[in-house]
């Protein structure tokens, strides 16, 4: 495992989080801590062990398909920061379209 | 009936009976959590009006012959759980005022017993913490000292049945979120086996390991609580459908027969003297009701923690994605909907869910996925077989809930530290086993003045809850250590 300093600005990126000068600079030094302290699991032997996903062992599920009752249009639309005419509205997204 | 004392089972004996009604109980509650959250703070919202409609239908269907095992009993609801029409915050800027289109399976399930919702508690910011300092919207205290946490992340919760602010409540536990603020205000707080609880409606933080689960001030209040929401739910792929055992009318009164295992990593002699004592105590008052104890060895237990900040990180930041500005809750305007998704989740996530964002989305990373995340599942398989050979040996496994009693505000700042407090729990929860803290005894803390709770874990197999609430329903009747203390804020006069 590589427990060099996290490149916070790309992870940031990635998790779509924006972060001010100086919570780079402080969650650097916190992660950097939590990295160091799991990296111990490098002692622990896992050679030919099977990574659990889940514990309880589980198959996948269907149910019939039936149209049966669930939240309304105008119920999950309401907590929406912006909607209009049935439907969630975001900003643009296509740069330079109008 | 003093219905801030009363536990579940006088109040539903006394409502079915129409000695009292649901009516009385709600009005009393309410009267309660009026005069008493003021100092706890465990509430984030009350629902007084939804309580009395609730209480109004109850004494109506007790009118009409039927039978309710919750029949008046009120609930208080982490504030992770949705319950319709009523705001759900997860302790976070970013749902601060989003309301609740629809209700959870397991609070539902409450409601259609009979029990009366109080209102919503206040959490570590999406569960992510072990002190409800983490909350973005407000500060609980630990009802035996207000300069003293109450535990988290579901420490809302725990503080409003600790401090007599309700009957029972809801919790949900990830790490120990339910355990350890139980084990800090002197209660008992259950996690049931992983699945065993729909999570419809729960608000997901790692959603391989959340499960709901019961506060209450005995045991077999939590048994009752348990009995009345666990089993499969269509809404949640992952319930299992193992048929439920009730639990509340099988609890033991010795425990003759059984094996406890006493975990030899988890040796209590760096806790200190009075605490080490206190578990050495519990473990022989385990021995004197007929229990057999053995020494269990769980070698990977110690990874435990390192490998849960990598598993339940990475399946928050998973999780987390969806609050992006557009469905629900806060937005902040950019110039672009990048833009905006980035400036929305800087300004609606605090400084600790940020953190397991960053971690959780590293560890998920190109490059970093196998070397930490998968190394971390491979990790979760030995810990979990280290149980499943150690319960080969015993029935039970008994271990402290917690390495300290409840801690001053601010004591913890560095992250790490905070996470240690779960060192106990965790193994457990990656396990997916159902587990309990009980009250086991008080000691007074570092700087402290008076003495505070302690609680005793106990673990048991995947599904045999009856076992676990059973044993612990004995110990508790031999100890009765919960009646030793008595919570410090105001009660009925």
């Amino acid at each position: 495992m590589a427990s060099d300093r996290i490149d916070v600005p790309h992870v940031a990126k990635l998790a779509r989080l924006a972060l001010t000068p100086e919570e780079v600079e402080l969650y650097g030094g916190q992660l950097a801590g939590v990295l160091r302290f799991v990296d111990e699991l490098r002692e622990l032997d896992t050679e030919s062990v099977a990574a659990t996903a889940q514990v309880i062992e589980s198959r996948n599920v269907v149910r019939p398909d039936a149209v049966v009752p669930g939240l309304s249009h105008a119920d999950a639309l309401a907590g929406a920061p912006a909607a209009q005419i049935g439907f969630f509205r975001v900003p643009k997204i296509i740069a330079g379209a109008d | 009936m003093d219905v801030t004392t009363a536990s579940a089972r006088e109040i539903a004996s006394a409502v079915s009976l129409k000695r009292t009604s649901a009516a009385e109980i709600a009005e009393a509650m309410i009267a309660q959590v009026a005069r008493v959250d003021g100092e706890l703070g465990a509430y984030l919202t009350t629902t007084p009006e939804l309580m009395r409609e609730h209480a109004a239908r109850v004494d109506a269907r007790i009118a009409a012959g039927e039978t309710l095992p919750l029949a008046g009993v009120p609930v208080a609801i982490k504030d992770n759980m949705c319950l319709r029409g009523t705001r759900t915050t997860c302790g976070s800027k970013i749902l601060e005022h989003w309301i609740a289109p629809y209700t959870a399976t397991a609070v539902q399930r409450l409601l259609d017993a009979g029990a009366l919702p109080i209102g919503k508690t206040n959490m570590d910011e999406f569960a992510m913490g072990s002190s409800c300092e983490n909350s973005a919207l407000g500060v609980t205290r630990n009802p035996y000292d207000r300069d003293r946490v109450p535990g988290g992340s579901s420490g809302g919760s725990a503080a409003a049945v600790g401090g007599l602010a309700a009957t029972v409540s809801l919790g949900s536990d990830t790490g120990g979120s339910i355990r350890e603020p139980a084990a800090f205000c002197n209660i008992v707080g259950f996690k049931p086996t992983y699945g065993r609880v729909s999570r419809y409606g729960l608000v997901a933080f790692a959603s391989s390991l959340d499960q709901i689960g019961p506060f209450a001030r005995t045991v077999e209040d939590a048994a009752l609580v348990y009995d009345a929401m666990a089993g499969k739910d269509p809404h949640d792929a992952t319930s299992v459908d193992i048929p439920v055992e009730s639990t509340a009318d099988h609890l033991r009164h010795d425990l003759r027969g059984l094996r406890v295992g006493i975990v030899k990593e988890f040796a209590t002699g760096d806790l200190g003297a009075e605490i080490d004592a206190t578990y050495r105590r519990a473990y022989s008052d385990l021995e004197r009701l007929g229990a057999e104890l053995v020494e269990v060895e769980l070698p990977s237990a110690k990874y435990g923690l390192a490998t849960y900040y990598l598993i339940a990180p990475a399946e928050c930041s998973s999780n987390l994605a969806r609050f992006d500005g557009v469905r629900y809750g806060l937005r902040v305007e950019g110039i672009d909907v990048g833009d905006m998704y980035e400036k929305t989740r800087a300004a609606g996530f605090g400084p600790e869910v940020k953190r397991r964002i960053l971690i959780g989305t590293y560890a998920l990373s190109s490059g970093y996925y196998d070397a930490y995340y998968v190394k971390a599942q491979k990790a979760r398989t030995k810990i979990a077989a280290d149980f499943a050979r150690a319960f080969t040996k015993c029935d039970l496994i008994a271990s402290p809930a917690a390495s300290t009693p409840a801690f001053g505000f601010n004591a913890k700042s560095d992250p790490v530290a905070m996470y240690l407090m779960d060192y106990y729990t965790i193994p457990v929860s990656l396990a997916g086993l159902p587990s309990l803290s009980v009250p086991c005894g008080a000691v007074i803390p570092e700087g402290g003045s008076h003495p505070m709770p302690l609680g005793l874990q106990l673990a048991s197999p995947l599904f045999s809850e009856r076992l676990l609430l059973g044993a612990a329903h004995a110990y508790e009747r031999a100890t009765k250590h919960a009646e030793k203390l008595a919570p410090r804020v105001a009660v009925a006069g």
